[in-house]
C-alpha cells in the first residue's frame, strides 16, 4: 500500500520551477502587449493640484498616461472595493481621486510599447501637489491612539482584545514579585522575491485574463468585479506559481488595478511590473508598542496579566489582529485584563504578514516572562511549566490538543538546555560571550470551507482541483500525496490544478489554513469518488463487495479493497469499464463544523544559542532548535522547510529588520535589498527542527497547517539569549549592536 | 532611467574621445552601481561609453617590484590572484569582505574606486541631497544617519565612501594611474578621493575626462602581518559601520611600519599619519594600539543615530592591530570574529 501523507515528498513542481517552466504573472505573453510603468507620490498627505501629462505623452511609444482625471470608470462606493480580508474602514481606491494618502501612492500610470519607454516617460510626469501635514511616528501619536471598536462579527472577535477575566489590577499590586516592561518592534516588510506583477490579456471579445500575483485568485477576481463592473464569467484571475507572499498577496494590490484599468483604456493587452522600491508601499507589518505587567507569587506561577498594545494602523483603514489575548491563553493565571489601542498615521494600510501579531506579541510577552523569571530566580524553561495553560481561559475552553509539553521536553534535550549555567555573561567560547534563551511560539489551527473537483478516468489518473494557491509553501505537493493516499493511485498519477478563478471554490492562502482545509476537502471529494466506485463494483456480477458499505472500503494500490479482507477487491479499472463509464467526477464543499467548544492551536518551543563578541558586540545565532507541535504532517520536508524559513525569518527579525520611515517626508527611506536587511546565508548556522507528535480529531486527517508557526518566538527567544549571554536586556528590535552597549 | 546613447570604446584614447564634450556622460564597466543610480534617476547619463573592450585587464609585475592591476580586472579576479593573495592578502580580504560573490564578479577595479558615497538620501530624489543636487540640502543631517559619516564631513554632506577594496589600497598606498586629454597622471591613493566640503557633488579628483587604467600596488605587501575587520549589521552583503584596514612591518618585537585606514567613517578612506607614526618603534600592544586608535578618531563626531561608530571604531581598531601583531587576520569566509 502507498503511503504519502506524512512522507518527506519532493515537491512534484519542482523540476517546473528549477528549469523555469513555472511562470509567474510577469511571464505570460501575448502578441502585442503594451507594458505600464507606475508613477508615485513624493509627499505622504495632501491633494493633487495638477498632473502634466505632456512630456511623458511626448515620447514616442507611449500610448497613455492615466490618472484619476484620465481614466475608464470605476466603482464609486467603498463596498466594491471592499475584497475578502479587508478591515473594517474605506478600502484605498487607486487612481481614484487626487487626495494624497501616503508617500508612494500610486498617482499615475504611463503605457508604452516597451517597459523601457514606459519607465522613462513616466520620470517626466510632473505632479503638483496642496501638501498637508502628516504624522507617521507612531511616538507621537501614542497619546492619540484609541481603542479598537468592539467587533462587529465573528472574525473580528477573533482579532479584539478578550474580555477581562479575575481582577487583574489588585491581583497585580498584591503579587509577591512583578515585572513591567514596554517593548517596541518597528514596521516590516514582506520582501517576497518576485516583484508584484500583473500580465492582462485583452481577450478578442473583450473578456479578461489577468495573470496576477496573488494569494487568492478568486478574491481578485470578485474584486475586480466590483471595481470594474464586470460579470465573473468575463474575468478570469490566474495565479499558478506564486514568488514569495507572505501574507502582502491576501489583498488585491494596486498593480492589478491598473493593469485592468489601462487594459480597458487602451482595449489591449497590458502588463505592469513594480519596482523594488513601490513594493513597500504594499502593506507592511505594523509596528507595535507593547506594555506588559505580569505579576507572580513566591510559589513562581503567574497572579496577573495585563497587557496592552499599541498598533499602526492608516487614515482609512482599522487594520489589527490579536495582538495581545496571545498571553492569557499561553499562561495559566486567574486575572487577565487586555487593551488595544491603533495609532492612526499617513501610510499606507498594513496588511497581514506571516503569522500577523503572533511573533510582535510573543517577543513582548516572551522576553517579559524571561525577565520575570529571572527576578523569581528560576529557570525560564521551569518557570513557563509552572504556568502551563491547560484550557483556553480567555474563553473557558479546553484545547483539541496541545503538545507544548512535549515540545518544551523535546526541545531541550535537543538543545542541552540542562547544562545552562543561569547566570548571564558566564558562559563563554574564546572572545565571545555565549548566550542561551528560550521562548513559546503559539498559532491558530484554523479551517475554512473550500470546494475540491476530483475527475478520476478509466486510465488511473485524476485531476484535483480547487482554485486555492500555492504560494510556495508546497500546496500542490500535499494536495497530490492526499489525493493519492485517499485514492489509491500513485503520486505521479495525480495532477493537481489550482491558482485559477474558475475552479472550485477556495478562500484566500493564509492563516495557515489550507493545508487543513484543502487536504480535507481531498479526502471528502476522494471518498465520493470511492463510493461511486463502489457502486459501479455493486452492479458486477458475482461483485465480492455486493454487500460491502461505504466506509467498509478503501482505494488501496488501484483498488477497491475490503477493509477486514483485503481479498475482496475490485479494481478501479474494472468497475469503471463494466459500469460503462470513463471518467467519475465529484466536486464537494467541506464546512469544518466551527467548533467553538474548543480551542484550535499550533505551538512551538524555541531554543537559540547567540555569540557575541564581547568587545565589538557582533552577534551571530549559532544554533536554533524549533520543536512544533502542529497536528498531523502532511510532508515532513516541505513543513521542515516551512519552519526553517520561519526561523531563518525570526532571526532576520530579532537582528536586522526594520523598515526606516523618515518622519518628515513620511517617506520609508531603505527600500531595497540592500539597506533592508534580511539575512544572507552566513548568518545562518545551525537550524534543527523538530515535530512533535500531536493527535487531533477537529478534522479527518488530523491537519492543523504550520505556515505561521515557525517564525512565532524565535526574535523572544534570540532577544533572551542575547540577555543572557551579555546582561543587557533589548527590549525594541532588532537588536543591533549599537543598542548593546557593551 | 532615460533614454541614453550605448557606444564602445576601442581603446584608452578613444574612450578619452568619446567622453571629451560630453559632460553627461559616463564610462561603464561592470555596472554594478552605475546602473542601480541609473534606475532610480539619480545618474542620468546621456551617454553610456562601454569600456569593457579596452586592454586593461592584466595583473602585471614592474621591474621595481609593483604589481600594476587593470582597470578593468574584476575585484574577483584580484581577490583570488596568486600574487594578491600571496604579497598583498590584505587587498584581497578586503575585496571579500565587499558586496556579494555575484557583484564582486562583475565589478571592475577602476569602477570600485567610482562608486558614489553611499546614502539613503542619495539615492532617493524625492529628498534633498546636496552631492545629487547642489544646494538643495543635506537630508541626511537630521534625518536617518546611522550609516552615515563621523570624520571630515561637513555640513553639506555625511556621506561615507562605501568601498571595502578602497580601505586596503589606503593603507597599501596604492597609486592611480590615470589617462587623459592631457596625458598620463600617476595620483596617489590618498588624494584620490575628496572630502566633501562645499562641493559634495565631486567624489575624487579624476578629471570627468579621465579614465582609470591601472592601480599599481607599491613592493610592500605586508603579508605577515594585516589584517582587514569589517563591522557591519549583518555578515555578508552589507556596508561596513565600520571596517579597518591594518598593516603592520614588526621587527625585533618592535612596529617598523604601521599603515591603518578606516572605511565606513567619512567620505573617503580614513587614514592619520600621526595615528601611524605614534606605533613606530613601539611594541605592539594594546596600550599602543589605544593611542593609534585616539589619534585616528581626533575630531570624530556623529549625528542623533550614528555617535556609535565611534567607540566602535576603536574598538575595531585595537582588534584588528591585535589580530596583525598576531598573524591571524581576520576571516572573510569564516565569520566569527578572530
Amino acid at each position: 500500500m502507498a503511503l504519502y501523507i506524512g512522507t518527506a515528498t519532493s515537491r512534484i513542481d519542482g523540476f517546473a520551477k528549477v528549469t523555469g517552466a513555472a511562470k509567474y504573472a510577469a511571464e505570460f505573453n501575448v502578441p502585442n502587449l503594451a507594458y505600464g510603468s507606475v508613477v508615485t507620490s513624493t509627499i505622504a498627505k495632501g491633494r493633487i493640484a495638477g498632473i502634466d501629462r505632456s512630456a511623458a505623452l511626448n515620447v514616442e511609444g507611449v500610448l497613455d498616461v492615466l490618472t484619476h482625471e484620465h481614466r475608464p470608470a470605476m466603482a464609486d462606493n467603498d463596498q466594491a472595493y471592499h475584497d475578502e480580508v479587508a478591515p473594517a474602514g474605506s478600502p484605498f481606491r487607486p487612481l481614484y481621486n487626487g487626495r494624497i494618502m501616503f508617500n508612494g501612492q500610486p498617482i499615475a500610470l504611463v503605457v508604452a510599447e516597451t517597459s523601457e519607454i514606459a519607465r522613462f516617460a513616466a520620470s517626466l510626469v510632473q505632479v503638483e501637489y496642496e501638501t498637508d501635514s502628516h504624522i507617521t511616528d507612531m511616538y507621537r501619536e501614542r497619546e492619540g491612539a484609541n481603542s479598537v471598536k468592539p467587533p462587529a462579527n465573528p472574525i473580528e472577535a477573533l482579532f479584539t482584545p478578550p474580555k477581562t477575566r479575575g481582577r487583574p489590577e489588585q491581583a497585580l499590586a498584591a503579587a509577591a514579585v512583578r515585572h513591567a516592561s514596554e517593548y517596541y518592534v518597528p514596521v516590516e516588510h514582506h520582501n517576497p522575491m518576485e516583484l508584484y506583477a500583473s500580465t492582462v490579456i485583452y481577450e478578442g471579445n473583450g473578456t479578461l485574463t489577468v495573470y496576477d500575483k496573488t494569494q487568492g485568485v478568486q478574491n481578485v477576481q470578485r474584486y475586480l468585479c466590483g471595481v470594474f463592473g464586470m460579470k465573473p464569467e468575463d474575468l478570469r484571475v490566474m495565479s499558478p506559481f506564486v514568488g514569495g507572499g507572505f501574507g502582502s498577496g491576501l489583498r488585491p494590490q494596486f498593480e492589478v488595478v491598473l493593469a485592468v484599468l489601462a487594459a480597458r483604456a487602451l482595449q489591449r493587452s497590458v502588463r505592469v511590473v513594480l519596482t523594488r522600491p513601490q513594493m513597500y508601499v504594499l502593506g507592511y507589518r505594523p509596528a507595535m508598542i507593547q506594555r506588559i505587567d505580569l505579576g507572580a507569587n513566591t510559589g513562581g506561577t503567574l497572579d496577573a496579566i495585563v497587557h496592552d498594545a499599541i498598533t499602526v494602523t492608516s487614515q482609512y483603514e482599522d487594520y489589527f489582529r490579536q495582538e495581545t489575548g496571545w498571553s492569557g491563553l499561553l499562561y495559566q493565571c486567574a486575572n487577565a485584563k487586555y487593551g488595544h489601542k491603533l495609532a492612526r498615521l499617513d501610510l499606507a494600510t498594513p496588511c497581514d504578514m506571516r503569522a500577523p501579531s503572533a511573533p510582535t506579541a510573543h517577543f513582548a510577552l516572551e522576553s517579559a516572562m524571561d525577565e520575570l523569571a529571572i527576578a523569581l530566580k528560576l529557570d525560564p524553561l521551569q518557570f513557563r511549566l509552572r504556568c502551563y495553560s491547560e484550557r483556553d481561559q480567555n474563553n473557558d475552553r479546553p484545547f483539541s490538543s496541545k503538545a507544548l509539553r512535549e515540545c518544551y521536553r523535546q526541545g531541550a534535550e535537543a538543545f542541552g538546555w540542562d547544562k545552562r549555567n543561569p547566570e548571564p555573561r558566564a558562559m563563554r567560547d574564546g572572545s565571545d560571550l555565549v548566550g542561551w534563551g528560550m521562548a513559546t511560539g503559539m498559532w491558530e489551527a484554523l479551517q475554512m470551507p473550500i470546494t475540491v473537483r476530483i475527475v478520476l478516468g478509466a486510465n488511473g489518473h485524476a485531476e484535483v482541483a480547487c482554485a486555492t494557491s500555492d504560494i510556495g509553501t508546497g500546496t500542490y505537493t500535499i494536495m497530490a500525496q492526499v489525493a493519492a493516499e485517499m485514492l489509491g493511485l500513485p503520486l505521479d498519477n495525480i495532477s493537481i490544478k489550482l491558482g485559477d478563478s474558475s475552479l472550485p471554490g477556495s478562500p484566500v492562502e493564509g492563516g495557515s489554513w489550507i493545508a487543513a482545509s484543502v487536504s480535507n476537502g481531498i479526502a471528502t471529494t476522494a471518498e465520493s469518488i470511492r463510493d461511486e466506485l463502489l457502486r459501479l463494483a455493486k452492479q458486477m456480477p458475482d461483485s465480492p463487495l455486493a454487500n460491502a458499505a461505504s466506509n467498509e472500503v478503501a482505494l488501496v494500490d488501484g483498488k477497491l479493497v475490503g477493509k477486514d479482507d483485503p481479498s475482496r477487491s475490485v479494481s478501479i479499472a474494472d468497475a469503471m469499464r463494466h459500469g460503462s463509464v470513463d471518467r467519475i467526477e465529484q466536486e464537494k464543499t467541506t464546512n469544518p463544523a466551527n467548533d467553538t467548544s474548543r480551542a484550535h492551536n499550533t505551538h512551538a518551543a524555541v531554543f537559540a544559542e547567540v555569540k557575541i563578541d564581547e568587545q565589538l558586540g557582533v552577534i551571530r545565532v549559532t544554533r536554533v532548535v524549533s520543536a512544533v507541535a502542529a497536528g498531523r504532517i502532511l510532508n515532513t520536508k516541505t513543513a521542515s522547510s516551512q519552519i526553517l524559513g520561519g526561523v531563518v525569518w525570526g532571526i532576520g527579525m530579532a537582528l536586522h529588520e526594520e523598515s526606516v520611515i523618515d518622519h518628515r517626508y513620511g517617506r520609508f527611506m531603505n527600500r531595497n535589498f540592500a539597506e533592508y536587511h534580511v539575512p544572507v546565508n552566513a548568518d545562518i548556522h545551525d537550524i534543527r527542527v523538530i515535530f512533535v507528535d500531536e493527535p487531533d480529531d477537529s478534522n479527518p486527517l488530523g491537519v492543523k497547517g504550520l505556515g505561521e508557526i515557525g517564525i512565532v518566538g524565535v526574535a523572544a527567544a534570540i532577544a533572551n539569549a542575547v540577555y543572557h549571554a551579555t546582561g543587557k536586556r533589548v527590549r525594541d528590535l532588532p537588536i543591533t549592536l549599537d543598542k548593546l552597549r557593551l | 532611467m532615460i533614454d541614453f546613447d550605448y557606444v564602445k570604446a576601442r581603446d584608452v584614447n578613444d574612450a578619452i574621445g568619446q567622453i571629451a564634450g560630453h559632460p553627461a556622460a559616463r564610462f561603464i564597466a561592470g555596472g554594478s552601481n552605475l546602473v542601480d543610480l541609473m534606475k532610480e534617476d539619480v545618474e542620468r547619463p546621456t551617454r553610456l561609453i562601454d569600456i569593457t573592450g579596452l586592454p586593461l585587464k592584466e595583473i602585471e609585475e614592474t621591474q621595481a617590484g609593483s604589481l600594476r592591476i587593470g582597470a578593468l580586472v574584476p575585484n574577483s579576479d584580484v581577490a583570488y590572484d596568486e600574487r594578491i593573495t600571496t604579497r598583498y592578502p590584505l587587498l584581497s580580504s578586503a575585496i571579500l569582505a565587499g558586496a556579494s560573490a555575484q557583484l564582486r564578479n562583475m565589478a571592475s577595479t577602476g569602477g570600485n574606486l567610482l562608486q558614489r558615497t553611499r546614502c539613503l538620501y542619495f539615492y532617493d530624489i524625492t529628498t534633498p541631497c546636496n552631492k545629487r543636487e547642489p544646494g538643495s540640502g543635506c537630508g541626511a543631517l537630521d534625518g536617518f544617519n546611522r550609516l552615515n559619516a563621523i570624520l571630515g564631513w561637513s555640513k553639506a554632506c555625511i556621506a561615507v565612501h562605501p568601498s571595502d577594496m578602497c580601505v586596503a589600497l589606503a593603507a597599501l598606498e596604492a597609486t592611480v594611474h590615470v589617462a587623459g586629454p592631457r596625458g598620463e597622471r600617476a595620483i596617489p591613493f590618498v588624494d584620490f578621493h575628496r572630502l566633501p566640503g562645499d562641493t559634495p557633488e565631486i567624489d575624487t579628483n579624476l578629471a570627468h575626462d579621465e579614465i582609470i587604467t591601472a592601480i599599481e600596488l607599491p613592493p610592500e605587501g605586508f603579508h605577515c602581518n594585516y589584517s582587514y575587520l569589517k563591522i557591519r549589521d549583518r555578515l555578508s552583503y552589507a556596508f561596513a559601520l565600520v571596517s579597518v584596514g591594518a598593516a603592520l612591518r614588526i621587527e625585533a618585537g618592535a612596529i617598523r611600519v604601521a599603515r591603518i585606514a578606516l572605511g565606513g567613517v567619512a567620505h573617503k578612506p580614513w587614514r592619520v599619519p600621526k595615528a601611524e607614526q605614534t606605533l613606530v618603534g613601539r611594541q605592539p600592544n594594546r596600550q599602543a594600539f589605544g593611542e593609534a586608535a585616539e589619534l585616528l578618531l581626533r575630531g570624530a563626531a556623529g549625528f542623533a543615530h550614528n555617535s556609535f561608530k565611534i567607540d566602535l571604531a576603536r574598538r575595531a581598531i585595537v582588534r584588528a592591530l591585535e589580530q596583525a601583531t598576531a598573524g591571524t587576520p581576520q576571516s572573510q569566509s569564516s565569520k566569527k570574529i578572530v
